[in-house]
């Protein structure tokens, strides 16, 4: 009778277990995670993402792979459920046992799956624009942290020709993002001697539609005779409506300029930008910069795409970097072993799409050149400022006073993400 | 102000220099200079331009600010544009004559900048004070006024005597009497500005008396000034409320575009259709291609689109209401929970389906020119032409609806299988097909609204989650199966979410207005309008 | 539906003795307990036999998703009350375990103040909040764990109840509850995290979390959890109690009129199974790592709805299959086809509402009943013991 028992229970457990472990290939391919939604509410930008990895290892592929190695993209879909982006992360890693992951786009889906890819010792690239504040030795951050965005863009319009602002609005969704970058910026303004009361900041829960309370809020605070400008980290798709009530209530750029940190060439796609015209946005990347570079990707994606009308976003050209990145630090390294090609990420150099080059520091962020650009009739951006070099990310803010302390450098004698003082004194 | 004095340095500076040698020639070489100009060089470069008395110089002007001047990147010839698809046209900017054609790639854009921006419009104001369009000396007032150089003085008189418009001239009156306020040496002059420019309570206004208040040394200008400012201030908040109302039934207008249809489907027919929300979103896209077709096929005619995409989306989504209605609902009559569970699958696939077709990003549907900007009643008082349309059309909606359900044959066949359906059945209606169409009606009309919401909102995938719980609020606080209720309904949860607003904040006054739902619901179980009778039992 | 048409006075665990289904159910938890670790900890990892790590806290969550449709079942299954906000009840089980753990990372944050959690620091707050407090001991948090969501349903159902919101009205309201808690949720002055939520936990009881003997554990628990509610709602539908929440469920006015006070049955009914939420959701969130507001999304409550329908209504172990496989399923095709899993999951939704309107259980149960198969364990032993006899016998 026992045997029975025995049987019939690990039976059922076999049949648990085959669901999962499915068959084991071989490995004779370099395998590549793509963790981005496919589905839900983050679709709308992630899918573009996953589709740029694709073209990406296609063409590393045709390049003869890695290592003597094809590459092969193991694609899964989170579905925009930040529990299930670790579950799906799990199974990357140890299912699939990808060599890197390329995935994430918000903020909370990142901190969902970093205690697994600390705890595997996973690679991630995470390639959107985010709050800071963090430094993972298992994740590289390709997008811009807020000194590479936010605070070159407020510069700008407090210099003569953005419009000497003297006033500010600082528009938000109410998650870490906004919030993180209108603390620093509030520390930046009044080290620059902006009054208390000359900052008015408001936020907006995700997907919101109804602009209507808010433009006219704008309206009266940009009212009080002082040169008045908008710092919008609204998110996707919210971005929308806010830009038809601004045009819609003849908010003209000339009067309240706003500029964006989370709008780009695919959010402006969905809309009619002729009463948006001279609304600022501030990136890395902009599809319109002419460099043999840029249009060398541009005409990739549209061939891949098999869609002239797509158009190419600044999250698409840090994955563009942090791939190439990490094909040639497996190349230096002469494997895909984590700590190996983590290694062999510092110091690691790619020319962006923009000009200039990019570096990978031993914080785990980029150098990158920050662009401000003026919204075009087209949807477009065109720059109209620069940094002359390149910025490097910082990891944790100068203007948020528990963070100005702390370092973050993953190379002897520092070791550590978020220390006070090196880990290795000898 | 900086820019302001500039400016003003500046055209004294130039105006000797033209008189030296203000020709056609100089004027080509300014023209010529914006090439490798920066910032500073090319506001000086619009001043030459402006001062020049040139006939063109107002098209130079216009074209730059509005991005249509370029140059050759060979020769580096500065040319306006005008765009026939990827080529662009060429003229001299000068003597407008066409210079041929040439591929965008070999043309290079003289960038403008909001600087430079307001810099233009500023002058081009005085330019086009003098415009036979009213339209256009309107706008010209309007840029004198944000610019108020002294410069514009004498021509803004010379306007304003031959002006008839009243409205033009009312806007003429207080760009003067702001240009006299901010550049004029003597107190009577400004005193009586002042009390000219407190009869236009608009926010430039107060901005404007904000201005002088902050750095004024004049003490009785000063006082002045703040009374005026308290005046206007006081007027803006009435308004500021009028704008309020108007903002709640908005925001209403568009619950109740949402909810009609659910009304009819979940309301009259018992289905708790969770894919209604996907049906509006077919209706958006339906716009979207519509538009497509138009900008393909008759880009003259883009104002008209939405007039087509009315009766497609209606079509569209009552086609897809009908099937789904014969291929799932069907079946599941008198379990209307399971409908439910049907219908949330559906909601899944339909999202995918649209995803799989036309990608996940948001498409562009344009707001045709009818649509856009705003109505300026009184100057603390901006109605948007988008939200005016789409009020009117909800309430046309609703009335549309009502009539045909009241007045015609198959409204009320409709309303004889509702109510009772097996006795209508024995009278000879065909039950299964009144269900289809009826369904397919609740259907069109998420359709309908999904034409209006694309006016607003993004046209994605997603678009219909965004309002399927509103949507289900707003037809059970008015009351299931009463189609006066989800009028009410509607505009009774704008209104008070938009009155909330201001003071609880964006997130805190939803919330309200859902525990409010809660507490009514307990109060009236079954909704503001609730259906009475033995029918309501089951 | 798994009741029996003549109600006679029973004692202990009798209740069991006639419910097949949940014999298989509570055979099959009991082999997992058992199996499921030492398959894990003790057989090599090459072996046919090596149960992954990963795999455990996936069928872990599986099994907390399970209690919650067992949940929803015993208020929609047994007493008709179909709640389309359970999410809430589940998710703030699962704060109130957060937040415990957020208070056991003390000093190890990223700002390293032991006072208050990181993204306290982060809004500017100098003190904790007055409604963190207590959360540093175990004992209050699995206090709150279930009183809590306990308190917040029998308010809301105090009112709902009482004034006769019924039917689709309730369901509806319930919507209402969850979204509201959701955007108050999201809200980060809220002071629960705002979007992120709660995350980065490093241990309970200081036990580290990522330990494969941790995540037995919590396996092991959540099974148990799982078995042990399934007999209190089991009991609950057997006692006389349940026979009156059944003619609650197919008549309500009808038994009202009988004299019972239909919403004293439906506030406890209703009570105790938000309290199976929030464990459910206690035990949720250590083993995914993350809770945060989109665990209020209506949506996510009608799909607790769907797996119980799939399972099959009004069974419990219906509930605790749907649950469980709905979510295998939804993990699977997300790897497989994640271009095309919405048409699969819809396409099941579908097709199961229409051509199997009881649920995998009750097509089961048509089938047997169909061809008199008996699928009873008790009856199997019973057979095997027999059968054993006779062969002791012939020996």
């Amino acid at each position: 009778m026992t045997n029975k028992l025995r049987t019939l229970a690990s039976a059922s457990v076999i049949a648990l277990s085959t669901m999962f472990a499915g068959a084991v290939q071989a490995a004779d391919t370099i395998k590549v995670g793509v963790l981005h939604s496919l589905s839900g509410t983050m679709a709308i930008s992630e899918t573009t993402l996953k589709d740029t990895m694709l073209m990406l290892v296609e063409e590393q592929n045709k390049k003869g792979g890695l290592l003597g190695k094809k590459l092969e993209a193991v694609v899964v879909d989170p579905a925009s459920n930040w529990p299930l982006f670790a579950e799906k992360a799990k199974e990357l890693l140890q299912k699939h046992k990808v060599d890197v992951v390329f995935g994430n786009w918000t903020s909370v889906s990142r901190k969902s799956v970093l205690p697994v890819f600390e705890e595997l010792n996973g690679m991630l690239f995470y390639p959107v624009q985010y709050e800071g504040e963090e430094s993972s030795r298992n994740v590289f951050y390709t997008g811009a942290a807020p000194n590479q965005q936010a605070i070159p863009a407020v510069e700008y319009l407090m210099s003569e020709d953005g419009g000497a602002a003297k006033r500010w609005v600082l528009l938000g969704t109410d998650y870490v993002y906004p919030r993180t970058t209108n603390k620093i910026l509030r520390a930046f303004l009044k080290a620059k001697g902006v009054k208390e009361s000359d900052i008015m900041e408001n936020y907006t829960p995700f997907g919101h539609s109804d602009w209507q309370t808010i433009v006219s809020q704008v309206k009266k605070f940009a009212s009080a005779g002082k040169k008045t400008a908008v710092v919008s980290t609204i998110n996707g798709d919210a971005n929308v409506p806010f830009y038809k009530e601004l045009g819609n209530q003849g908010i003209k750029a000339e009067d309240i300029p706003v500029v964006a940190f989370s709008v780009g060439e695919e959010e402006l796609a969905g809309l009619d930008t002729k009463p948006l015209v001279g609304h600022l946005t501030a990136w890395n990347y902009f599809m319109s910069i002419e460099t043999p570079e840029n249009s060398a990707f541009i005409k990739k994606w549209h061939a891949f795409i098999k869609d002239k009308k797509r158009v190419t976003n600044d999250p698409m050209e840090a994955h563009y970097i942090g791939f190439n990145m990490w094909a040639q630090a497996v190349k230096q390294a002469g494997t895909t072993s984590v700590d190996a090609v983590r290694q062999a990420m510092y110091g690691q150099k790619f020319k962006n799409l923009t000009g200039g080059v990019a570096v990978m520091n031993t914080n785990h962020h980029l150098s990158k050149p920050v662009v401000i650009g003026e919204i075009q009739e087209d949807g477009q951006m065109e720059t109209v400022w620069r940094t002359e070099g390149v910025v490097k990310g910082d990891a944790w803010s100068d203007f948020i006073p528990e963070s100005a302390k702390l370092t973050a450098d993953w190379t002897y004698p520092w070791v550590c993400g978020n220390c006070e003082k090196p880990k290795h004194l000898n | 102000m900086a820019t302001f004095k500039y400016i003003l340095a500046l055209c004294s500076f130039i105006f000797a220099l033209g008189s030296i040698s203000a020709s056609a020639a100089s004027l080509e070489d300014t023209i010529a200079s914006l090439v490798k100009a920066n910032t500073k060089q090319k506001i000086q470069a619009v001043t030459v331009i402006s001062a020049s008395g040139h006939k063109r110089a107002a098209d130079v002007l216009t074209a730059f600010v509005g991005s249509k001047l370029y140059y050759k990147k060979a020769g580096k010839k500065v040319v306006i544009i005008k765009k026939a698809g990827s080529t662009y046209i060429l003229f001299d900017p000068l003597t407008a004559k066409e210079l041929g054609q040439l591929p965008k790639s070999k043309l290079k854009k003289i960038r403008v900048n909001n600087r430079i921006r307001r810099v233009i419009r500023g002058v081009l104001g005085s330019l086009t004070l003098l415009s036979k369009n009213p339209a256009q000396r309107l706008k010209a007032a309007e840029a004198v006024f944000k610019s108020a150089a002294a410069s514009s003085v004498p021509t803004l008189k010379k306007a304003l005597e031959r002006e008839t418009d009243q409205k033009v001239k009312a806007k003429m009156q207080m760009a003067l009497a702001a240009t006299e306020l901010k550049t004029s040496k003597e107190q009577a002059v400004r005193l009586s500005a002042i009390e000219i420019l407190t009869e236009y309570s608009v926010p430039e206004v107060r901005a404007l008396l904000g201005s002088v208040i902050a750095i004024e040394k004049d003490e009785q200008v000063k006082a002045a000034a703040a009374k005026s400012l308290s005046d206007i201030e006081a007027s803006l908040a009435f308004w500021n409320g009028i704008g309020n109302i108007f903002q709640g039934i908005s925001l209403g207008s568009v619950l109740l575009l949402a909810a009609v249809g659910l009304a009819i489907t979940f309301g009259v027919m018992g289905v708790i259709n969770m894919a209604h929300g996907e049906l509006v979103m077919l209706g958006a896209y339906t716009t979207f291609v519509v538009q497509e077709l138009f900008r393909t096929y008759f880009p003259e005619a883009f104002g008209f689109s939405i007039a087509v995409a009315i009766p497609a989306a209606f079509v569209v989504a009552g086609a897809f209401g009908v099937a789904i209605e014969r291929g799932i609902i069907r079946y599941l009559y008198g379990r209307p929970l399971e409908t439910l569970l049907a219908t949330w699958g559906l909601s899944l696939i339909l999202q995918q389906f649209v995803r799989s077709i036309f990608g996940p990003t948001n498409q562009a549907v344009g707001n045709p020119e009818w649509m856009s900007g705003a109505i300026e009643i009184t100057g603390g008082l901006v109605l948007t032409y988008n939200r005016i349309w789409i009020i009117v059309f909800s309430l046309l909606v609703l009335g549309l609806l009502m009539m045909f359900l009241k007045k015609t044959a198959f409204g009320l066949q409709m309303r004889a299988v509702t109510q009772n359906r097996s006795m209508a059945s024995s009278m000879g209606i065909k039950t299964g097909y009144v269900d289809a169409l009826t369904f397919g009606l609740g259907s069109g009309v998420a359709g309908i609204a999904g034409v209006a919401l694309s006016q607003i909102d993004n046209v994605s995938p997603n678009l219909g989650q965004a309002y399927i719980i509103d949507s289900f609020m707003v037809v059970v606080f008015g009351g299931v199966g009463n189609l006066w209720g989800t009028l009410v309904g509607a505009f009774s949860l704008g209104i008070a979410n938009k009155f909330l607003e201001p003071f609880a904040g964006t997130v805190l006054a939803k919330i309200l207005v859902l525990v409010v739902i809660i507490l009514f619901i307990q109060k009236r179980p079954r909704g503001l309008f609730a259906l009475k009778g033995r029918a309501v039992e089951n | 539906m798994a009741q029996t048409s003549t109600f006679q006075r029973r004692s202990g665990f009798s209740f069991l003795l006639t419910d097949t289904g949940g014999q298989w159910l509570l055979g099959i938890i009991l082999a997992a307990i058992i199996f499921v670790p030492i398959c894990n900890l003790y057989v090599p990892v090459d072996s046919f036999f090596h149960v992954p790590t990963y795999m455990v806290s996936l069928f872990g969550k599986y099994l907390t998703f399970a209690l919650l449709a067992l949940s929803v079942d015993l208020i929609w299954g047994y007493c008709g009350i179909l709640s389309l906000g359970h999410g809430a009840f589940f998710a703030l089980g699962g704060y109130a375990m957060g937040m415990y753990m957020m208070r056991q990372i003390g000093d190890r944050g990223v700002y390293g103040n032991a006072e208050i959690p990181d993204f306290m620091v982060f809004l500017n707050w100098k003190e904790l909040p007055w409604y963190w407090h207590g959360f540093d001991s175990f004992s209050f948090t699995m206090a709150m764990v279930v009183m809590v969501p306990g308190i917040l349903a029998f308010v809301f159902g105090w009112f709902a109840f009482r004034s006769r919101v019924s039917g689709v009205y309730l369901s509806i309201i319930t919507q209402a509850l969850t979204y509201a808690m959701m955007l108050a949720f999201f809200r980060n002055d809220m002071g629960f995290g705002g979007n992120n939520g709660l995350t980065d936990f490093k241990d309970i009881l200081g036990f580290n979390l990522q330990t494969d003997g941790m995540r037995v554990t919590l396996f092991m628990l959540s099974a148990l959890a799982v078995a042990l509610s399934y007999v209190l709602c089991r009991y609950i539908v057997s006692s006389k109690l349940g026979r009156v929440l059944v003619a609650i469920r197919d008549s309500e006015s009808r038994t009202r009129f009988l004299g019972y006070r239909v919403e004293y049955y439906q506030l406890f009914v209703f009570t105790v199974s938000a309290m199976l939420a929030g464990v459910a959701g206690a035990l949720y969130v250590p083993q995914v790592g993350i809770i945060n507001p989109s665990e209020f999304l209506p949506a996510n409550s009608i799909e607790i709805v769907i797996w119980v329908a799939i399972g099959g209504r009004g069974t419990l172990y219906g509930a605790v299959l749907g649950g469980v496989l709905v979510n295998y399923a939804k993990s699977y095709l997300t790897g497989a086809f994640p271009e095309i899993w919405l048409y699969a999951l819809g396409a099941l939704f579908i097709f199961s509402t229409i051509f199997f309107p009881k649920g995998i259980v009750g097509s089961v149960s048509s089938f047997k009943v169909k061809h008199s198969v008996r699928l009873s364990l008790s009856g199997l032993f019973q057979r095997m013991i027999n059968r054993m006899r006779q062969n002791l016998k012939g020996a």
